[in-house]
């Protein structure tokens, strides 16, 4: 078997047992880099630095970084023109602890600019392609971590989540993607673009990788106000337990129109195998699905249409400005070089919060958040999950729904309800339509992880698909 | 029948002055179409009766989290400028307010 087949967990027992060493890691990755990156477009950024012998659990693994996770020394472009020349001078909490693990930041993944789109072609520099059909998105908005992943040009990737920014690439490119229970792992140093939604995840080729890059990732962390500071679980220790009587909750809504056949299809082939496995699934209803949406993408503009005035291009990025022209029209001018989607989002944002419409738009969206919480809440005290796809299709083509805002916004569907509520979520492979991966989603009351590992675990090893795209 | 506009291309230009970003005349105009398409779509939430929803600001219900003021080390001030295209004797450069 080549190094770059063996999942992260298999790579770090064979170089801490000195089966491989860390420079046969690099080299064989980035091998695989040269080979296939000119097409696929993963990276934005290779980390070309000196790399010193590592030390811990992951011994050496090349771990690839989405590029809105700040990377000290390490350029950090968010996938935009106003941040194609930042390089932060210190590392995100989860950059730390992967280094603290041994990991070796193999560099930096396309995504979404500010993570703001579902297919990466938000992207200021190139869309990604996806492994499994080239004429394909990967989702987005961590698009380049899956490539990286499903296209072993990285051992596993961390994405960021703000309405399905992980598990939706997941599920397209026939990967795991996780994204956590609000306030489990920390946001200091991911660049933010909606702080009440989002979460940094792990997106992997197994699920047990999964639980891996979560037991180094997770935690309490004081540089993060809304980290929530709880005993640090050992995910790893869920992935073997049964199902036996678990209660599995099929919302109806998850199948609504829009639903492809074959991802109805694969999805429902996984309920029937966690029945075959000692599970009981009911089916229910989620009648808030259909205002999720809107909801998300209210508050979610609005959060980003403030936290997106830091980019005045003064104290970082870069400046667009004339000599001697005013405050106003430099910072005007600066920010002309966002991209037409987050010009959009953050006017949006704008109108929402302003007088005479916050009332309207954002605070409504706020009420209708409640609504869904709650909405959830009644159904975790009949269910322990819920399921449903993470994506209502397979992947589409590159430029089939860029010019239509709304249709791109529909891709997000079943995954934003998951960060309106603050639950955890994962998308793990359950089969392919077309020739195409389709993603299971799995959902379970906060702080649930291991719960959703076990689950997804057991639909592995069930289906043993062949997740290895035709490159 | 064609609902009412929403949003005006003046709003639009309001909104883009508000939210300072520079643009083009036809981004003026795509800008506004758009907004008006969304905020049509999004009108869903109007059927929901809201009146004695309270509003979820944040899914963790922490208030206030303190801790002691200690001095703890940060970013040197050579590190904190590093990235600003523009400075002079330690401090950031801006362009001129008033």
């Amino acid at each position: 078997m080549r190094l770059v087949d063996l999942t992260l967990f298999e790579l770090s027992e064979s170089l801490r047992s000195g089966e491989f060493t860390w420079q046969d890691a690099i080299e064989a990755y980035s091998e695989q880099i040269k080979r296939y990156d000119d097409e696929l477009n993963a990276y934005i950024t290779v980390n070309g630095a000196e790399l010193s012998p590592p030390t811990g659990a992951l011994s050496g693994a090349p771990i690839a970084v989405k590029d809105n996770i700040c990377t000290k020394g390490l350029r950090t472009t968010c996938g935009s023109k106003l941040l194609e020349n930042y390089i932060p001078p210190y590392d995100a909490t989860v950059v730390k602890r992967l280094k603290e693990a041994g990991a070796i930041i193999i560099g930096k993944t396309n995504m979404d600019e500010f993570a703001m789109g579902s297919s990466t072609e938000n992207s200021a520099f190139f869309p990604s392609k996806n492994p499994w059909d080239k004429s394909r998105v990967p989702g987005g908005s961590s698009g380049g971590s899956a490539v990286a992943v499903s296209a072993r040009e990285a051992a596993a990737a961390l994405g960021s989540d703000t309405g399905g920014s992980v598990r939706c690439p997941a599920s397209f490119c026939g990967i795991v993607g996780l994204k956590p229970t609000y306030g489990l792992v920390s946001r200091f140093g991911l660049v933010a673009f909606a702080n009440s939604l989002e979460q940094i995840g792990p997106m992997t080729r197994d699920v047990r990788d999964c639980a891996l890059m979560m037991n180094v990732i997770a935690g309490y962390d004081e540089m993060d106000g809304t980290s929530v500071n709880r005993p640090r679980e050992d995910y790893l220790s869920y992935l073997e337990r049964d199902i036996k009587g678990l209660r599995i909750g099929v919302p109806r809504e998850f199948f609504g129109e829009g639903t492809e056949e074959g991802v109805a299809r694969e999805v429902w082939r996984s309920i029937h195998i966690l029945e075959s496995l000692g599970g009981k699934y009911s089916e229910t209803n989620l009648p808030t699905l259909k205002y999720a949406l809107p909801t998300y993408y209210l508050i979610a503009m609005s959060e980003a249409s403030s936290n997106l005035a830091r980019y005045d291009g003064i104290r970082y990025g870069v400046r667009a400005e004339d000599e001697g022209m005013d405050w106003s029209t430099s910072y005007s001018r600066t920010r002309s070089l966002f991209g037409m989607e987050v010009k959009r989002r953050v006017i949006l944002g704008t109108f929402a919060l302003s007088a005479g419409y916050y009332e309207g738009y954002y605070l409504k969206a706020l009420k209708v958040r409640t609504l869904i919480r709650k909405d959830f809440e009644r159904l975790f005290k009949e269910f322990d999950v819920i399921v449903g796809p993470t994506v209502p299709t397979t992947a589409f083509r590159l430029g089939e729904k860029v010019a239509d805002p709304l249709a791109m916004y529909m891709t997000d569907i079943d995954t934003v309800t998951i960060n309106l509520a603050g639950i955890p979520a994962i998308s793990v492979p359950c089969g392919f339509s077309d020739g195409m991966p389709v993603g299971l989603q799995i959902m379970a009351p906060p702080f649930m992880e291991g719960r959703l590992l076990t689950v997804a675990k057991r639909i592995e090893d069930e289906l043993k698909l062949n997740l290895a795209p035709p490159l | 029948m064609e609902s009412l506009k929403i949003v005006s291309k003046e709003r639009t230009e309001r909104l883009a002055f508000l939210s300072k970003i520079e643009l083009e005349e036809k981004e003026k105009e795509e800008i506004t179409h758009q907004l008006n398409r969304i905020l049509e779509a999004f009108k869903t939430l109007d059927e929901l009766d809201l009146g004695e929803v309270e509003p979820t600001f944040h899914v963790v219900e922490m208030v206030n989290v303190l801790r002691e003021d200690q001095v703890k080390s940060s970013l040197s001030q050579k590190e904190a400028l590093s990235s600003a295209s523009k400075t002079k004797d330690g401090f950031f450069v801006a362009p001129k307010i008033v």
